[in-house]
């Protein structure tokens, strides 16, 4: 691949040698518009203001600054334009730097391009992940009262084994109905005619926020006092069978399980869709064989099915978990971890900007890491066991 | 990615079945119980966005579709108030205008990063590589803090670039990691050629990688416009509820939080933001499930 011909490198022309800083210069200015003026919609004024200005508007100019823009108008304005440089920006940027080092020396600009290409990535991963988790280590550390402090007021918090344990129901009856159920559907759909529509049904909740899932599901857990009429599907089957409706929203240690069907719902789709596709994968020979034997079809499936795809099982069961680990919008939006259905990542978001305690926060952001780590790296590992990635 | 997902196309060969007509029956009542089950949430939330206050609280939304002619309990006012009053109009364009940079910056970025990771040679390529991958294992909860202070101090709270910025880091290692494993195994041959024929790595990228690498980009695009555009962390952290910046998740979350008993509004707020990636996700299924069944690793 180093081996290209110089020829085709003196082709760019005298405009070309000229394309590459306008490019640059252009990537800069759209960045720096919006650093500078696409915060907000007031902001989006004064940018129109100050072209009106540039162009002598003088008045049009004084009118914007005052009266702020019409309100449905500055938004499409400002979704147009925000597109335009999020896809303009960033090509621009590329385009920019790779022509800028082309105007450099024959060897050194081979040398150098590899490191544009990765560069912008680099960047934004060390901006984003790489200094900020190290700082967030550092900060658990030393914030506040030091480490003793952030993680013994954290350890001593009754909210946190709270948490702790309701993390711990998730993941084993999240994952586990989620994998189970996901996996009994693409058995069972495996054997029907209409198997695409069928799974299209079980699917769809994967394209539903949690804030979206948490709302349906509040209606379906509406509770009403004795005696009117339950609008809630749940507790209508309830009363329906003669007992007495439950507020499950607010009856603890019951409401992590109303929660926790919430994420089996969401995710069921997933780990059926990956399933299924295993599943495809087996090969019908082997089938026969088995049933050559006498193996009869739950034989068949436990024995001879579920053990072929057990790697990919596991992929789904470790990336569900860690979904789950991470859970925060279903429980903020649905108890607001009220009535002692507290989770981790709900207990960071409250430490950190209800009680701005940040080393808190952090502490119980490295906690969660360090439960996060064996997953990620049992999945990782199993996908290129199985031939998937580097 | 096509020589990683054999199994989709295998789909032809089919064991023979040997269940009667017993079992068979058996099997297509249990999958139209488990279907009905999954769909009864949803179909019970666009119903009852249909109905009026009055009406809704009264009845069961099951109701309805007992008494589908009742006309009177039909109405459309609750879709016009939640956009209007509620503003869920002005934030359904504030969730676009978060959302597609927010899926073309990574997508960008990753792409380049990801052909010289896998087709140029330089130093430090091994290391750089597994630092990108070993970021998969970083809950963005650990950047979360830091990035606030960081945002606080440049006054970047509340601004749509602090939240395309956010988003476009957190989905980096994702996107390099996929996009690397697709644009690594196509065909080196053809690069070679086209580089002997004087092409540059600009050139080769942009003519060749590119648009051989569609499949691949669509299906990551379609992960990271979901996941943008359902997501309430990032939304809540680094860009507010304020209405003039406030995203759908974000907003119907206060929905919930002031209106909790309102189920004729908040059904269809609901149903609002659920409206893109409905169309979305049922219009491109099978590039999503492309992606689904080949990288199922988000961080």
């Amino acid at each position: 691949m180093t081996a290209i011909s110089p020829v085709a490198r003196r082709i760019p022309t005298s405009i070309g040698n000229l394309a590459s800083p306008a490019a640059l210069l252009g990537a800069a200015a759209l960045f720096w518009v919006a650093f500078e003026f696409l915060r907000d919609q007031a902001g989006l004024a004064r940018l129109f203001a100050t072209v009106y200005d540039l162009v002598g508007l003088d008045a049009s100019a004084e009118a914007l600054l005052q009266y702020g823009l019409d309100p449905v108008q500055g938004k499409l304005i400002l979704a147009v334009l925000a597109i335009a440089i999020g896809i303009g920006g960033v090509w621009l940027l590329f385009v920019g730097m790779n022509g800028a080092v082309d105007l450099l020396g024959l060897r050194v600009r081979e040398r150098i391009r590899p490191y544009i290409f990765i560069g912008p990535a680099v960047v934004m991963l060390s901006i984003f992940l790489v200094f900020p988790a190290a700082a967030t280590v550092y900060a658990s550390l030393t914030d506040g009262g030091g480490w003793v402090e952030n993680y013994g007021r954290t350890f001593e918090d009754p909210e946190f084994w709270i948490a702790i344990r309701n993390n711990v129901l998730w993941l084993v009856l999240g994952t586990g109905g989620s994998v189970v159920i996901g996996l009994a559907v693409a058995a069972l759909t495996d054997r029907i005619k209409r198997e695409a529509l069928a799974k299209t049904f079980i699917f769809l909740p994967l394209a539903i926020s949690m804030v979206g899932a948490a709302v349906i599901w509040r209606f379906m857990y509406a509770w009403r006092p004795p005696g009117e009429t339950q609008i809630g599907v749940v507790n209508a089957a309830i009363t329906g069978l003669g007992n007495e409706a439950i507020p499950f929203i607010q009856t603890p240690t019951l409401n992590t399980f109303a929660l926790i069907v919430i994420m089996i719902w969401l995710q069921t789709g997933f780990a059926m869709v990956v399933l299924s596709a295993a599943l495809k994968g087996v090969s019908a020979e082997v089938l026969e064989a088995a049933r050559m034997d006498g193996a009869n079809e739950l034989q068949l499936f436990f024995r001879v099915v579920v053990p072929m795809i057990s790697g990919t099982l596991l992929t789904v069961a470790t990336t569900i978990s860690i979904a789950i680990l991470k859970v925060f919008d279903i429980v903020y939006v649905m108890t607001g971890g009220k009535f002692e259905s507290e989770v981790i990542a709900n207990r960071m978001f409250t430490e950190m900007f209800v009680f701005r305690d940040f080393g808190q926060a952090s502490s119980l952001a490295v906690i969660l890491f360090v439960a996060v780590i064996p997953l990620m790296v049992l999945n990782i590992r199993n996908l290129r066991r199985q031939g998937i990635g580097a | 990615m096509s020589a990683q997902a054999p199994v989709l196309e295998t789909a032809g060969i089919r064991p023979v079945r040997r269940s009667g007509f017993l079992g068979r029956t058996a099997v297509r009542v249990a999958v139209i119980a488990i279907t009905a089950i999954w769909s009864l949430p949803t179909v019970g939330l666009l119903i009852s966005s249909f109905r009026s206050n009055a009406a809704v609280r009264s009845s069961g939304w099951w109701d309805a579709i007992l008494h589908p002619f009742e006309s009177a309990q039909w109405t459309v006012n609750n879709y016009l108030s939640v956009l209007n009053a509620d503003g869920l109009a002005g934030s359904f364009v504030n969730s676009l205008v978060v959302t597609i940079p927010s899926v073309v910056i990574p997508i960008t970025m990753a792409a380049f990063a990801a052909y010289a990771f896998a087709w140029m040679r330089f130093r430090g390529r091994s290391i750089l590589f597994a630092i990108v991958v070993g970021m998969l294992v970083v809950p963005l909860q650990m950047s979360l803090v830091p990035i606030l202070r960081l945002y606080l101090e440049i006054d970047l709270t509340g601004t749509f670039l602090g939240t395309w910025l956010a988003h476009t880091g957190f989905g980096l290692p994702l996107a390099t990691y996929l996009l690397y494993n697709y644009i690594s195994q196509l065909p080196g041959d053809l690069f070679e050629s086209a580089a002997i024929d004087g092409a540059s790595h600009f050139q080769i990228f942009r003519r060749i990688v590119v648009p051989l690498s569609v499949p691949a980009l669509a299906s990551f695009a379609i992960f990271q416009f979901l996941w943008i555009w359902n997501d309430l962390l990032i939304a809540l952290v680094y860009l507010g509820t304020n209405a003039e910046v406030a995203v759908l998740p974000a907003r119907l979350n206060e929905l919930v939080g002031t209106k909790g008993e309102a189920w004729h509004l908040l059904t269809a707020g609901a149903f609002v933001t659920m409206v893109v990636p409905l169309v979305v996700f049922l219009a491109l299924q099978r590039y999503f499930v492309r992606g689904i069944v080949t990288g199922s690793v988000k961080g």
